[in-house]
């Protein structure tokens, strides 16, 4: 039950820290934004590791490879996708 | 515990690298470097990761990072910038699936408890919806599927009594042992794949950006709930911030339509009632 409440902290803190870092973003960042943290979301990469590593059984095994395989799509996907709209935003910016 | 200590200190310094990388994000000079910032954030956890004891065979690993680096390096190149929205999508319900499939290899390979299969199932549970909403999405957006809303009568009523049945179901798991145990897993998995269809296709494709975003707010309490179930701190730290930002980014993006974030969610049903 100890984790409960650790996880009951983190949450509580990174929902404020979530909202601080969000607050005053500009329009034109939303997007970039989105695909950025969604980028982050990816992290489940690193528990599929642990699944698709450690042998368990054979299910455990195959499920870990899939998520490893789904995971790695979103976290290369996301960042490279996230890059490109940055990288378009600045020259826009600096043709101005 | 020597390298236990050594993975977690590297996971509090991705922690770091992702807040750092979403708050520079968050500024048009500095954006570009953000995302960097949190890329090498997202390395380090999975160098690291790789030294964790417990994970001896690395064939299958390799395997799926090739394969998965590749598709999504590909993807992301070719990609049409006009695209992008639809391809976060795509990422997304990627991650999505992924959580899903942490959470069910967690059930195997140790005696889980009570409060263990309780997140297995959150995991699960809030990854299907967020695998199936997401190609919704995409589906929508990449005008696949009609990108109106698509409503029918008793659509509600369906609605509640499919999350009733995910309740049911979601409990009876936790409660089962044995044989019996699958079975609600199969039954969560499906319900909750239908779940996230219903809860996107009642939506405009207008409003798609706006359902991406919340839907990614979904992936990141997926994985923070996959972490809980694996017992993985950066997963928990990672995906509370992304489930956090990512609800605050959808009430800001909801207000620069000059909507309200209950507004978009259920136009398609207000849709229904004034239409008789």
């Amino acid at each position: 039950m100890e984790i409960a409440v650790y996880l009951a902290f983190i949450l509580m803190l990174s929902i404020f820290l979530g909202f601080e870092l969000i607050n005053k973003v500009p329009a034109t960042l939303h997007t970039p934004l989105m695909s950025g943290s969604n980028a982050i979301s990816g992290i489940t990469l690193v528990g599929a590791l642990t699944s698709a590593g450690a042998e368990h059984s054979g299910l455990a095994t195959i499920l870990g490879t899939i998520a490893v395989a789904m995971a790695t799509i979103n976290v290369i996907g996301g960042y490279m996708v996230t890059d490109r709209m940055l990288a378009m935003f600045k020259k826009k910016g600096s043709a101005k | 515990m020597g390298i236990e200590l050594l993975v977690n200190l590297s996971y509090v310094a991705a922690a770091v690298l992702f807040i750092f990388g979403l708050k520079m994000l968050g500024s048009p000079a500095t954006a570009r470097k953000g995302n960097l910032v949190s890329a090498i954030g997202m390395f380090i956890a999975v160098v690291v990761t790789l030294l964790d004891q417990s994970i001896i065979d690395f064939k299958w690993i390799v395997a799926g990072i090739v394969v998965g680096g590749a598709i999504g390096a590909l993807v992301a190149r070719r990609v049409e910038m006009t695209g992008m929205p639809e391809m976060v999508a795509l990422f997304n319900g990627f991650g999505g699936v992924a959580s899903l499939f942490v959470g069910w290899a967690a059930l195997y390979g140790f005696e889980a408890t009570t409060f263990e299969l309780i997140t297995i199932v959150l995991s699960i549970l809030i990854g299907g919806v967020t695998f199936s909403g997401s190609m919704v999405a995409w589906g929508k957006l990449s005008e696949r599927i009609s990108g109106k809303a698509i409503v029918f009568g008793g659509q509600r009523v369906f609605n509640i009594m499919l999350i009733l049945a995910i309740l049911a179901s979601a409990v009876m798991f936790t409660l089962s042992t044995g044989p019996a145990t699958s079975i609600y897993l199969y039954l969560v998995i499906g319900l909750s794949l239908l779940l996230g269809i219903m809860l996107v296709i009642p939506i405009g494709g207008a409003d798609m950006p706006v359902v991406i975003s919340l839907l990614n707010s979904y992936s990141g309490l997926a994985a923070c709930a996959a972490g809980i179930a694996i017992n993985n701190i950066i997963l928990i730290v990672a995906g509370a911030l992304v489930g956090a930002s990512g609800i605050i980014l959808t009430q800001i993006m909801c207000k620069a339509m000059n909507r309200s974030l209950s507004n978009v969610l259920f136009s398609g049903f207000s849709a229904v009632s004034a239409g008789g």
